[in-house]
C-alpha cells in the first residue's frame, strides 16, 4: 500500500472517532425534515408552478370555430390552408380569403362581430397566433411531408379541424414560441404523433420511415437535412 | 429540537434534490437554447406568397431591367431581369442594395416646406395640395412679373423619357428655355455625332461584336455606359482590351495592356495613333474616299487652301511628338496602332471612368475620327450613331403672350446661342451665370430640381451653393433627402423608384433602341406623389394656357397615351426593342456633304475652331500656378454611387478600406510623388486646389503615374442617411468646371493640387 493510502485510512479513522463523541441532541430528525420540506417546496414549484410561469396564456384576437367552416368546404384543410402553385405553403389563411363569404356579418356570434368590425372592414390582417410555429433555423416543407410523403395534417397537428373553439395560446416566456412544440406534458412523455413537435419527434418519424438521411439540396447528412 | 445551520443547509440540499426530479432544469436549458440560437430581435423574414415584378432600375443610366422577388407585399430582393436587353439576368451591387433606398432612412415621407434657414434642416409637414398650391403660387408671381425665363429645370430622370419631357414642357408653356439634364459624356460624343455624322443621335458601341476594344480611359469594369452589359460584354470578350489611363483602375488591372498615360492628353494618342495609321496606310481605303469628308486638303469657298485631317495629323502627331505631350514611348505608339488596325473588328471608346462628365468636344472628335480611320463607325462591331428616342409625339404646348416672349430669351447657359451653336445645355455655365450675378440681376428665380442631387453632382459644389442661395425658391421633388434637397424651400416627394410607373429609355452606351419600363413593385409606403402627377397638379394650378397643355388626368394616363398600343407589349414584357435595328450604315450622314466629315463642311458653322488645329484642349484649373506641384484626377468605382443617388447602408460596406475608412477618404497617390511630399501609408494630408482644400489620408499605390492624386468619385454627401453623411469628401468640391473652347462644355478631367502634411 501506497503512503497515500495509509494517510487516508488515518483520517476517515478520526472521522469515525470523533462522531463518536458527538451527541445525539435529535437535529438529526430536524435536519432530515427540513430536506424533505425543500424536497417538497421544490417539487411543487418545478411540478405546478414553473410551468404557470413559463407559459403565459395569450388569446386569440378572436375566436374560431373550424367544424363550421369544414362543413361548408370541399377540400377539407386544404381547402384554406392550401399549397401555392410553386408548390409552397400558404399557411393560416389570409384576410382574402376570408371576406369572399365575410364581407358581411355572418350569424350572431361576437367573434363574428369583432372579425368584420376590425379586420374586414379596415383591411387589416388578423394577427392569428401559430400553435405550430417553429424556430426559423428549421427548413421545413410541407409539400414535401403532405404531398410526396401523403401525410395528413393530423399526424402533427391533431384533431384541429374538429375543434369548434381555438384553445389558449400558451407563450413560453423565454422563447415566445407555443407549448404545443415542447408538449403539454412537462417531461415530454406523449401518447400521440401530435402531441409533441420537438426535433426529436421530426426524427424519431424520419428513422422509423426510413427517410433519406441527407439533404436533397447540399447532399449533407444529419443536422443538415432540416437546418440548412 | 434545534434549528440550525445545518438544518438549512439541509433545506437547500433537498430543494436542489427536488428541482433536479422536475423538469424545471432540462426545460430552462432547452428555452434557453432555443431563445440564445434565435434571439427574438433578430429580423426573419416574413413567410408568405413569392412573387416577382418585373421592372427597370433607374439608379444609373445603365436602365437594367430588374426582377423583383416580393413576400407577400414586401419586396425582398432585386434581380436581373432574365432576357432583357442590357443585362439579360445580370444586376450590379448598387442595383441589388436598392431595396434599402425604398425601405431605408433616407426618404421624405411626405412633402415638407422649410420654415428655418437653408440648410438648417428644419421642417414643417404639409399636405400635398398645400404643397402644390405654394409651388404654384410662387411661380405664378415670375409670370405676373413678365419673367418667366427666370424660371430654371434640373433634370436627373432618363432623358428622352416622359418625366423629363413633362418638365421640360410645362417649362416650355410656363415661358423658360432653361431646361437641363444632368451632364453626361453623351452630351459630348452626341455634339461630335452632330458635326461628324450631321444627324442628333446618341452614340452606341458594338462591343459584343468587336475583337480589340481600345479604350481612353473608359471604366468598361467600373461602371461606363450600362455597367451590367459592360460587365458581360467584357468577360465574354473573345478579343484584346488595351485600357489608355493614368490610374490602374479595375478595368485596367483587367485589361490585355494598361498604358499610363499623362492625365488629359489622350486625344492627343489619338491622333498620334492615327498618324501611323496613315503612314503605314493601315486606313480604310474604302470609307476614307467614298464616303469620307476632309481627310485630304481643300479649297475653301473663298479659294483658300483648307489643310485636311490627313495634313494635320501628319504635320502634328508624330509618334516622336505624342511620345512626349503624354509620356509615352514612340514604339509603343506605333505597335498599338498597327495591331489596332490590323484587328479584325477594332473599336474605340472615350468617356472618362462612368462618363458622369461632359469632357471637351476635341477628344471624341479626335476618337471618333480613329474609329472613321479604320471604317468603325455605323458598322458591326463599331461605333453607331443611334437614333434618339422620338416615342413622344405630344402636340407642342399651347402657349400664351408672356409664354412666347420668355421662352424666346436666350439660355442663361449660353447653350444653343451663336457662341456654342452645338450645346444643349451647359450646367457649369448655368450655376456660373447664377453664381456670379450681381444682386440686382440675378438670372434665376425659382428651380425645380427634379431626379438630380446638382448640390453633390455638378462640379465645383462651392459655386452651385452660392448660385443656389441666390435663388430664391427652389423646389426638389426628391425622394430622398439628398444634399439638395436639404437646400431647398420645399420639397414635393417622389415615390421610391420601385413604388412608380416611368419608362427609362436608351442605355447609355447601347447600340440599340430600348425603352425599359419601371413598374410600380410595391405600393407607396409614403405621402409621396410621382413627380410626372406633382408637375400635372402645378400646371393645372397655374392654369392659362399651362394647364391646357396639360389635359392628361395622371401621369399613368399621360404614359399610357404616349405609347398607345404599344403600352400594353411595354406593360407586360418590361421592354421594347426593335430587333431589326442594325448598324446604320455608311449611307446615313446628314452632313452639308452628306459623307462623314473629319473637318466640317459647313460654312459658318462657328464652333471656335482654330482650323489649323484639329484638337484644342482647354488647361486645367490651376495649371502654371507654381504652388501646385500635383494634379487631381477623380475616379470611379464601381462600388460607389455616384449619380443623383449615393450609396445605400450595405454599399457603403462594400468600399474598401484603402479608399474610406470610417470617415477619412484616401487619394491615392504614387510612392514616389508621396516621398516627395514627405507623406507615408495612410498619413493625413491637407489636399488643396485653386477650388478649396480638405483633409485626405494617403494611400500609396504603385498603379497611379507620379505626379497625380486620384480621388474617388461619390463620397463627401452632406444628405441622406448616417451611413453616408459625412463620409469622406466629394471631389466636387476641389474640382471646377473648365469651359471647353470649341463646345462650351465642361472640359475638366482634373485640376492641379498641391499635398502637405496635416
Ligand atoms: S447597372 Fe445601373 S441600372 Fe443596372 S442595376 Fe446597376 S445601378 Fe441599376
Amino acid at each position: 500500500m501506497s503512503t497515500q493510502d495509509d494517510k487516508a485510512e488515518a483520517v476517515s479513522g478520526e472521522a469515525v472517532e470523533s462522531c463518536k463523541t458527538c451527541k445525539d441532541d435529535g437535529s438529526g430528525g430536524v435536519v432530515f425534515l427540513f430536506f424533505i420540506i425543500g424536497l417538497m417546496i421544490s417539487l411543487v414549484f418545478g411540478w405546478v408552478v414553473f410551468p404557470k410561469i413559463l407559459y403565459s396564456g395569450k388569446k386569440q384576437p378572436f375566436d374560431f370555430n373550424h367544424v363550421v367552416h369544414n362543413e361548408v368546404v370541399d377540400d377539407g384543410c386544404e381547402s384554406c390552408h392550401f399549397f401555392r402553385d410553386d408548390g409552397t405553403y400558404a399557411g393560416v389563411p389570409k384576410l382574402a380569403q376570408c371576406v369572399d363569404c365575410h364581407e358581411e356579418v355572418q350569424g350572431e356570434t361576437e367573434d363574428e362581430a369583432i372579425f368584420v368590425r376590425d379586420y374586414v372592414s379596415k383591411n387589416r390582417e388578423v394577427p392569428w397566433l401559430i400553435y405550430s410555429k417553429q424556430p426559423d433555423c428549421v427548413f421545413f416543407s410541407h409539400v414535401a411531408h403532405v404531398k410526396t410523403a401523403g401525410m395528413d395534417c393530423v399526424t402533427c397537428h391533431g384533431d384541429i379541424g374538429e375543434s369548434t373553439s381555438l384553445k389558449v395560446y400558451e407563450k413560453n416566456i423565454i422563447t415566445g414560441y407555443s407549448r404545443d412544440i415542447w408538449g403539454k406534458n412537462m417531461i415530454g412523455l406523449k401518447k400521440n404523433t401530435y402531441d409533441r413537435m420537438k426535433m426529436d419527434d421530426c426524427a424519431e418519424c424520419h428513422v422509423k420511415e426510413g427517410v433519406k438521411q441527407s439533404s436533397v439540396q447540399t447532399k449533407k447528412g444529419a443536422c443538415f437535412v432540416c437546418h440548412k | 429540537m434545534k434549528i440550525d445551520r445545518r438544518s438549512f443547509l439541509s433545506l437547500g440540499i433537498g430543494a436542489g434534490a427536488g428541482i433536479a426530479l422536475t423538469p424545471l432544469p432540462w426545460k430552462l436549458a432547452d428555452d434557453s437554447s432555443i431563445w440564445t440560437q434565435m434571439w427574438p430581435w433578430t429580423p426573419v423574414p416574413a413567410r408568405g406568397e413569392a412573387t416577382y415584378v418585373n421592372s427597370a432600375c433607374s439608379l444609373c443610366p445603365g436602365s437594367c431591367g430588374i426582377s423583383v422577388r416580393k413576400i407577400d407585399e414586401r419586396a425582398v430582393k432585386i434581380e436581373g431581369m432574365e432576357g432583357h436587353p442590357v443585362n439579360d439576368g445580370g444586376v450590379c451591387p448598387i442595383g441589388i442594395a436598392g431595396l434599402q433606398l425604398l425601405y431605408g432612412q433616407t426618404r421624405v415621407k411626405t412633402p415638407l416646406k422649410r420654415v428655418g434657414k437653408r440648410g438648417e434642416g428644419k421642417w414643417q409637414k404639409i399636405s400635398w395640395d398645400e404643397a402644390i398650391s405654394e409651388v404654384s403660387s410662387n411661380l405664378a408671381e415670375l409670370r405676373k412679373s413678365g419673367n418667366p425665363q427666370s424660371l430654371a429645370c434640373i433634370s436627373g430622370s432618363g432623358r428622352y423619357g416622359t418625366v423629363s419631357g413633362l418638365f421640360q414642357r410645362f417649362m416650355t408653356a410656363f415661358g423658360s428655355p432653361n431646361f437641363m439634364s444632368v451632364p453626361s459624356f453623351v452630351d459630348g460624343y452626341s455634339m461630335a455625332l452632330k458635326q461628324m455624322h450631321g444627324i442628333d443621335s446618341i452614340p452606341g458601341f458594338d462591343f459584343e461584336n468587336s475583337d480589340f476594344i481600345l479604350s481612353f480611359g473608359s471604366g468598361i469594369i467600373d461602371g461606363w455606359g450600362a455597367p451590367v452589359r459592360m460587365f458581360k460584354a467584357n468577360a465574354n470578350m473573345k478579343g484584346k482590351i488595351v485600357q489608355i489611363e493614368p490610374r490602374l483602375s479595375n478595368t485596367a488591372a483587367k485589361a490585355d495592356k494598361w498604358i499610363p498615360i499623362k492625365p488629359g492628353t489622350e486625344a492627343a494618342l489619338a491622333l498620334g495613333l492615327a498618324h501611323v495609321i496613315i503612314k503605314k496606310s493601315l486606313y480604310n481605303k474604302d470609307f476614307i474616299s467614298k464616303h469620307s469628308f476632309g481627310f485630304d486638303d481643300m479649297t475653301g469657298t473663298d479659294g483658300k487652301k483648307v489643310k485636311g485631317f490627313k495634313s494635320l495629323v501628319m504635320e502634328k502627331y508624330t509618334p516622336a511628338s505624342v511620345a512626349r505631350i503624354t509620356d509615352t514611348s514612340a514604339e509603343m505608339i506605333e505597335e498599338l496602332a498597327v495591331s489596332f488596325a490590323k484587328a479584325s473588328s477594332p473599336l474605340a471608346v472615350c468617356g472618362r471612368g462612368k462618363g458622369t462628365a461632359q469632357g471637351s468636344l476635341d477628344e471624341y472628335i479626335a476618337v471618333h475620327a480613329l474609329n472613321a480611320l479604320l471604317g468603325r463607325v455605323n458598322t458591326k462591331g463599331g461605333v453607331w450613331a443611334v437614333e434618339q428616342p422620338n416615342y413622344i409625339s405630344w402636340p407642342y404646348p399651347d402657349m400664351d403672350k408672356i409664354a412666347e416672349k420668355g421662352f424666346a430669351s436666350a439660355r442663361i447657359d449660353g447653350a444653343g446661342t451663336d457662341e456654342f451653336p452645338l450645346a444643349g445645355q451647359l450646367a457649369h455655365r448655368f450655376v456660373n451665370a447664377v453664381a456670379d450675378a450681381g444682386r440686382k440681376e440675378i438670372p434665376v428665380e425659382a428651380l425645380l430640381i427634379e431626379g438630380a442631387n446638382p448640390l453633390h453632382q455638378f462640379s465645383d459644389t462651392k459655386a452651385v451653393k452660392k448660385a443656389f442661395s441666390k435663388i430664391k425658391f427652389i423646389a426638389s421633388f426628391s425622394s430622398y433627402m439628398d444634399d439638395s434637397a436639404q437646400f431647398a424651400d420645399i420639397i414635393l416627394p417622389n415615390h421610391c423608384y420601385l413604388e412608380r410607373y416611368e419608362d427609362i429609355p436608351a442605355p447609355a452606351g447601347l447600340q440599340k433602341p430600348v425603352i425599359g419600363i419601371s413598374r410600380p413593385v410595391v405600393a407607396p409606403k409614403y405621402n409621396t406623389l410621382h413627380s410626372g402627377d406633382a408637375i400635372i397638379r402645378i400646371a393645372k394650378a397655374l392654369g392659362d394656357k399651362i394647364e391646357s397643355s396639360f389635359s392628361w388626368d395622371s401621369y399613368e394616363a399621360c404614359l399610357q397615351a404616349t405609347f398607345r398600343e404599344a403600352w400594353s407589349k411595354l406593360d407586360s414584357v418590361g421592354f421594347l426593342i426593335n430587333q431589326k435595328y442594325g448598324a446604320p450604315g455608311w449611307d446615313q450622314f446628314e452632313t452639308e456633304s452628306k459623307l462623314f466629315e473629319f473637318i466640317s463642311s459647313a460654312d459658318g458653322a462657328k464652333t471656335g475652331r482654330d482650323k489649323d488645329e484639329i484638337v484644342n484642349i482647354a488647361d486645367i484649373e490651376g495649371k502654371g500656378d507654381k504652388k501646385y506641384n500635383l494634379t487631381l484626377i477623380s475616379y470611379d468605382s464601381i462600388r460607389l454611387a455616384s449619380g443623383s443617388v449615393g450609396n445605400t447602408p450595405f454599399m457603403i460596406k462594400a468600399v474598401a478600406d484603402t479608399i474610406l475608412k470610417e470617415n477619412d477618404i484616401f487619394v491615392e497617390i504614387n510612392p514616389k510623388t508621396a516621398k516627395d511630399a514627405g507623406v507615408k501609408e495612410g498619413a493625413k494630408a491637407v489636399l488643396t486646389t485653386p477650388k478649396g482644400s480638405a483633409n485626405v489620408r494617403v494611400h500609396l499605390f504603385e498603379g497611379i503615374v507620379p505626379g497625380v492624386i486620384a480621388m474617388p468619385r461619390g463620397l463627401g454627401h452632406t444628405g441622406d442617411d448616417k451611413y453616408l453623411s459625412g463620409k469622406g469628401v466629394n471631389v466636387h468640391d476641389l474640382i471646377g468646371p473648365v469651359e471647353d473652347p470649341a463646345s462650351g462644355l465642361d472640359a475638366a478631367w482634373g485640376i492641379r493640387a498641391k499635398l502637405a502634411k496635416a
